[in-house]
């Protein structure tokens, strides 16, 4: 997909105005915070599994060579294959040798996020291939053209009404005059018309939420049941998953299934977990006649041993995003790639480059929520000052913020000569603004004083009234 | 091809997390410790009961994720049971299940179903499955593929009724992992372990909560016998 993360600051202004888009949004901070709170309070021990969590996928990051070794051979001996991919072009080509090979014109999709990290629709239609998303959300999507704008919620930023006159568009065969004001008969309708396109399918392909190297297994996690059956009836099943989704065994599997649902939509389980095992064994009457995974690195491995490691226990149970007050103003599409919110904010830089994703960990108010709901723990704000850090180190921000982070910097280090200059500066601010106590325009400010005033300081530094407060000698004595 | 970018892809982890000659022997028992203990970490309090409030959690937390729940005192009332769900409902007398010795067994002579056999071919209004064990902290069910229970049957029906043994209800995920394990080896699955929480839904539009997306819209569960000790 066209990455548009350069432009951040452009989506932003562009969906601040977008009224659909701010009505979607709401349904964001109603609809998750309070479910997930709930959820973890119904259970004593969530804190304690967050823990347990993250030090299963600590252990794993750790010895993955040696885990993912262990996956390989179990998913062999099951009948299955694993294909290693480097990046996002030789994903795709895998996919394709597949595809050619089964004559495939069909492929029907679960939700997968790696399909959209390696941009595979555009590529199958490129090629002649039909891809049918069937999760609802993403079929949504799909008919408009869009790309997902949160992980698990993808068709969030769309309302009932613009899905109504979505189906009415492409489903033409159906009666025009039918009743589709209920949000009941929209998925009755994108369920009868998935119906037929399961069994179609050459190829169902679905991603995975882990990968148990105890017993070559993978694990999708889903309420609607369209990745089920994608992968049961499609004839061959494609999983596509990122190196970073191997756990040990079976049992860690089920301690971190315990904060996912938890985390993502405040359920205590999602409805389906489903644990596949390589192709249709001899006795089954059932189930898919290949069964491969697509194992991509794409980046992950430079990630281990850096100070970015830990986004690599990253679940996508979107939590971050569902709390995140930058993510609420301006919905996922302003991230400008696949991954939106304080994950992607972190994430991004490291799949695609910081030059190009620079803005996305400049977008936080360091508020510090998207770390406190994390299941996993993630250090999401600080790793977000790591990209910044990076980024001033490679000289990619503008000359004003450099030179203004500069003049600042020379002036923290001299104490004196900071009191001086704020002693200076605060009563010749609150001077220039009047008797307002405001500024509508600042030179260097436009950003913040177009969309609200600017209050101006009331003359004094925060030393001086220190000082003359009286409580700085108290707690000196 | 994709064994050189295997080798190029387990290089780099290698040298990432630091694996050398020096520590490959530790670094190999640590895993295989692992993969052969599978430590248990923590298991919540909640399913640890004994088995009569084990079965009524069950039935809660399955009824609070909008399954509905039976119970019976026999396998040979389960034929008038499903006969009167699809009554009720005003649908067909048909009903479609897999080669389960336990559904195999029942008489449905006494009802005026059509029972057919084998996987669903996608318009089946109804099926009937016997589940391989449940999971009381969070109504969970558990169906495992093979002919005995097609898995297109847990998913293309509109209804899906399943038959529970009382006596294969655990208090937790934990014991239906090692049940599964002693049953088929240790390492070894059957192709698909379906843990099922209630009937399909989704929320994608608005955020609205609708049951009946893709897979059964209604899930019933038919509980048969009294609870024992031997699921934990």
């Amino acid at each position: 997909m066209q990455i548009t993360s350069q432009t951040f600051k452009a989506n932003t202004v562009k969906a601040l105005a977008d009224v659909d888009l701010q009505r979607a949004l709401r349904h964001v901070e109603k609809g998750f915070i309070g479910k997930r709170q709930k959820a973890a309070d119904a259970l004593p021990e969530f804190d304690a599994l967050r823990d347990e969590a993250v030090k299963i996928k600590n252990h794993t990051l750790k010895h993955l060579d040696l885990y993912v070794e262990a996956y390989v051979a179990k998913v062999e001996a099951s009948g299955g294959k694993v294909h290693f991919a480097e990046d996002a072009d030789h994903a795709r080509r895998i996919f394709l040798d597949i595809a050619r090979r089964r004559k495939a014109k069909t492929v029907t999709k679960g939700k997968t996020m790696i399909s959209e990290e390696i941009g595979l629709n555009a590529f199958l239609e490129e090629n002649g291939i039909l891809p049918v998303e069937t999760d609802l959300g993403e079929y949504i999507i799909q008919l408009r053209g869009e790309h997902p704008s949160h992980i698990i919620a993808p068709a969030v930023h769309i309302n009932r009404d613009q899905v109504e006159a979505d189906f009415r568009k492409f489903h033409v065969h159906l009666d025009p005059e039918r009743d589709l004001v209920k949000p009941e008969t929209l998925l009755s309708e994108a369920r009868q018309i998935l119906r037929m396109k399961y069994g179609e399918a050459d190829i169902g392909v679905t991603g995975a939420n882990f990968l148990i190297a105890e017993t070559g297994t993978s694990v999708i996690v889903t309420n609607e049941g369209n990745g089920d059956l994608t992968q049961l009836l499609g004839k061959c099943h494609v999983v596509l998953a990122s190196l970073e989704k191997l756990v040990p065994t079976l049992e860690d599997t089920a301690q971190i299934l315990r904060v996912l649902a938890r985390s993502a939509t405040g359920q205590e389980m999602s409805v389906y977990t489903t644990l596949s095992t390589g192709p249709k064994r001899p006795e089954d009457e059932d189930g898919p006649e290949e069964y491969h995974v697509i194992l991509l690195d794409n980046g992950r491995s430079n990630m281990l041993g850096t100070e970015f490691e830990e986004m690599l226990r990253c679940i996508r149970c979107g939590a971050c995003m569902n709390h995140c007050p930058v993510y609420h103003a301006v919905g996922g599409h302003s991230y400008g790639w696949v991954y939106p919110g304080p994950m992607g904010a972190v994430l991004t830089p490291s799949l695609i480059g910081v030059d190009k994703a620079g803005h996305l960990p400049n977008a936080s108010t360091f508020c510090g929520r998207c770390e406190a709901v994390c299941p996993m723990r993630i250090p999401l704000p600080k790793m977000m000052r790591h990209w910044r850090e990076k980024e001033f180190e490679s000289h990619l921000q503008p000359v004003a913020a450099r030179t203004g982070l500069g003049v600042w910097a020379f002036l923290a280090r001299r104490p004196k000569l900071y009191r001086a200059a704020v002693s200076f500066a605060m009563p010749a601010l609150k001077l220039l603004a009047g008797r307002k106590g405001r500024f509508r325009s600042l030179p260097l400010a436009g950003g913040w004083t177009k969309w609200r005033d600017l209050p101006a300081p009331e003359g004094r530094t925060f030393m001086q009234a220190y000082a003359q407060s009286g409580h700085g000698q108290e707690t000196s004595r | 091809m994709s064994g050189s970018t295997r080798d190029a892809v387990m290089g780099r982890i290698r040298r990432a997390v630091g694996a050398n000659p020096a520590n490959d022997a530790a670094r190999r028992a640590a895993v295989a410790a692992r993969l052969s203990g599978a430590p248990k970490g923590i298991v919540p309090e909640r399913g640890q009961l004994p088995p009569a409030e084990r079965l009524d959690l069950f039935v809660t937390m399955a009824t609070r994720a909008d399954a509905t729940v039976t119970r019976l005192e026999a396998y040979a009332d389960v034929p008038e049971e499903v006969a009167a769900f699809l009554r009720e409902r005003n649908l067909p007398a048909e009903i479609r299940m897999g080669r389960d010795p336990r559904l195999a067994g029942l008489d449905f002579s006494g009802t005026a179903l059509t029972v057919t056999t084998g996987p669903s071919e996608g318009d089946d209004l109804a099926s009937l499955s016997h589940a391989t064990g449940a999971i009381a902290e969070t109504g969970t069910l558990v169906l495992t593929s093979g002919p005995d229970n097609p898995t297109s049957l847990n998913f293309l029906p509109e209804y899906h009724l399943v038959v529970l043994d009382a006596a294969d209800v655990s208090g937790d995920m934990e014991a239906v992992l090692t049940r599964i394990r002693e049953r088929h080896g240790k390492g070894v699955m059957p192709r698909s372990v379906n843990f099922v929480t209630g009937p399909s839904r989704s929320a994608d539009i608005e955020q609205t909560l609708l049951l009946g997306a893709h897979g059964p819209r209604s899930l019933h569960i038919v509980v048969v016998g009294e609870p024992t000790d031997g699921a934990r």
